[in-house]
């Protein structure tokens, strides 16, 4: 047994990435749920409009962040603003009492914003915009959407190319009169079809089954879906790259994946975090998406206030497909210093 | 036309596996690199084709439409059928229609895969996978046909059923190099060069081989000095370097004439020992 032990110390030793997994994932998990792991709301970004705007900004406890006061606007304006996310939540003045209208999308921070209003006692009526019951499954299955496309675009794909490398096949195509872009986008096709299929499913099956709504345009979150898709896909291609087999790539994939689940804003609120874990949230594609398909799915948000996420996808797609691609193309065709015959000289023998 | 490789050197991760290597590889010639584990055989053949950058030296060789290449893990998709294999391939190389119909018809029956054309490659034996792999190199009818150990894992009668494919590649006009570790498969090539830690030290068809080697080998029953010593069959071999003593004994009998592989590893044998210790003393 002595032996046995000895021996798997040292494989696992030599194997730097399950060294590195035993090292950082309990330091990874234990700030992730230490401090992302949050769904207590402190404050909520208000707005106030109407007559007595500014009477009541002064009266309202720190909790609502007043992020703007207009006493010129309507409801019509405080919905408008609620749809675009510039805050979760408005109350709407000039009558005998304040209507707070409610960002329903944000759940937990909906959640809180109701149970503050209705226990200050105050006689404010409350209207829940976007998800007027505000069911976790209307707020979970436009992250999930992404989330399947993520795990699609990055773990099957980089198991798909990294089995190429592993059976040697990777050879034979880099050999073959094949370009470099008709080998990367014919492994690559298939798997965005089936990533886009399944997010038609999801999100057909997520009205079917759970009256989740679809409010904004079609083609908007399917032009988002597609860029997400990119980013994602280039990086299975990414991971492909660095893996030997396909052990290693699903390693890699976890680190890349793990982090979106609890970090975009799916699960926790982005606005619970501290800054000190948010930022990481900011760095992940899942982040852009979900702030898409909740906008459009739920508030029938338009490019007008949702072009930041569209324009960070774009520019992330750009970068780690990119990337991808030429790490890719670096495994396929590696620098030759004579392609073009030149004559040799003749026969030697000893 | 004649491809080849000359005065390649190669270093992978600083260490030099290939030295100065020359071998050339005329049209309608077969060419096989014989060695060791470690001899640089399949670095040599992945710089022929292209995959391994020689930091010196000169590589000859034709457009990637005209080489076929087979790696030492087969080459084949272990997900697909046989036939997916072979329309994979066709389509890469613009082979479309009744003439990959009719290549792919004579080939599968030459290489006794006709019956297990619908099953995947993954769950064929290894033997028929590397007759698959074959089966791919040649599809095309390449100019270049490379081979890294393709008969290795291949049954005996499938072995010689393999050969004549390779012969017929020939005869057809490819330049064939082949990587093998079989001597008795080595001899049947129009050139031999034998490799060792990255050199090539000898070069030659089999007669020009056997004519000449260093020392003297004699047949022993018991092994003096097991360094240069290795069983052939039932017995046992001994390489005795110029100028040493012991070539004849009670218990010894020197080989007069020895075959193609036994003076293979006395070359072997001698420039390990020039590399490692100089000459023995007698």
């Amino acid at each position: 047994m002595w032996a046995m032990s000895v021996k798997e110390f040292r494989e696992l030793l030599r194997d730097r990435r399950t060294v590195a997994m035993l090292i950082a994932l309990p330091i990874i998990l234990l700030v992730v749920f230490g401090y992302a792991a949050n769904f207590s709301v402190e404050r909520v970004t208000t707005l106030v409009v109407g007559a007595g705007s500014e009477a009541l900004t002064e009266q309202l406890p720190p909790f609502f962040d007043v992020v703007g006061v207009d006493p010129a606007g309507t409801e019509q304006d405080a919905t408008a603003d609620l749809v675009d996310n510039r805050a979760e939540a408005a109350f709407v003045t000039g009558g005998t009492a304040p209507t707070v209208l409610v960002n329903g999308s944000s759940l937990f921070t909906a959640q809180a914003t109701v149970a503050a209003i209705q226990g200050s006692g105050t006689d404010a009526t409350v209207e829940v915009l976007f998800n007027p019951e505000l069911e976790t499954s209307w707020v979970m299955i436009p992250g999930l959407i992404g989330l399947i496309m993520a795990f699609i675009g990055t773990i099957v794909t980089s198991l798909g190319l990294v089995r190429e490398r592993a059976d040697g096949t990777l050879e034979q195509l880099a050999v073959m009169p094949l370009r470099p872009s008709d080998v990367i986008g014919g492994k690559v096709a298939p798997y965005f079809v089936l990533a886009y299929l399944d997010m038609l499913a999801v999100t057909i099956l997520g009205a079917l089954l759970f009256g989740v709504p679809f409010v904004g345009s079609k083609l908007l979150f399917g032009v988002g879906a597609a860029i997400f898709l990119v980013v994602v896909l280039g990086l299975g291609v990414l991971i492909s790259t660095v893996s030997q087999n396909q052990g290693q790539a699903i390693q890699a994939a976890m680190f890349v994946v793990m982090p979106q689940i609890l970090l975009s804003g799916m699960i926790f609120p982005l606005s619970s975090m501290p800054w000190g874990v948010r930022w990481i949230g900011y760095l992940l594609p899942l982040t852009y998406f979900i702030q898409i398909s909740t906008g459009v799915l739920l508030r029938g948000a338009g490019l007008d206030s949702l072009w930041p996420s569209f324009a960070i996808l774009s520019a992330m797609s750009v970068v780690v497909f990119g990337g991808a691609v030429v790490r890719f193309r670096r495994d396929l065709a590696p620098r030759l210093t004579a392609d073009v015959p030149v004559p040799l000289p003749g026969p030697s023998t000893t | 036309m004649t491809f080849g490789v000359a005065g390649v050197h190669v270093a992978i991760d600083g260490v030099d596996v290939l030295r100065g290597v020359d071998v050339l590889v005329p049209a309608g010639d077969v060419v096989a690199v014989v060695g060791g584990d470690g001899a640089g055989k399949s670095t040599l053949l992945r710089c022929l084709v292209g995959r391994v950058a020689p930091e010196r030296g000169t590589v000859t060789r034709p457009d990637r439409a005209a080489i076929g290449y087979m790696p030492s893990t087969s080459g084949t998709w272990r997900q697909l059928t046989v036939d997916e294999n072979i329309e994979f391939v066709g389509s890469a190389f613009g082979m479309s229609g009744p003439s990959l119909t009719r290549r792919r018809e004579e080939l599968l029956e030459r290489a006794d895969l006709a019956d297990v054309t619908d099953r995947l490659a993954g769950d064929l034996s290894g033997g028929m996978r590397q007759k698959l792999g074959f089966l791919l190199a040649v599809l095309h009818s390449p100019e270049l046909l490379v081979l890294d150990e393709p008969s290795t894992g291949v049954d005996p009668v499938s072995r010689v059923e393999l050969w004549r494919l390779i012969a017929e590649a020939a005869v057809r006009g490819a330049a064939v190099a082949i990587a093998t570790a079989y001597l008795d498969e080595a001899e049947r090539a129009t050139t031999v060069h034998v490799l060792d830690d990255g050199r090539v030290i000898a070069t030659g068809d089999r007669d020009e081989l056997t004519s000449s080697f260093p020392g003297s080998i004699s047949t022993v029953s018991t092994a003096t000095v097991t360094e240069r010593s290795w069983r052939r069959g039932r017995s046992i071999r001994e390489w005795i370097p110029d100028g040493a003593v012991g070539s004849d004994g009670p218990d010894r009998r020197r080989i007069d004439r020895p075959d193609f592989e036994d003076v293979v590893m006395a070359r072997l044998l001698a420039d390990r020992m020039t590399r490692h210790s100089g000459p023995e003393s007698p």
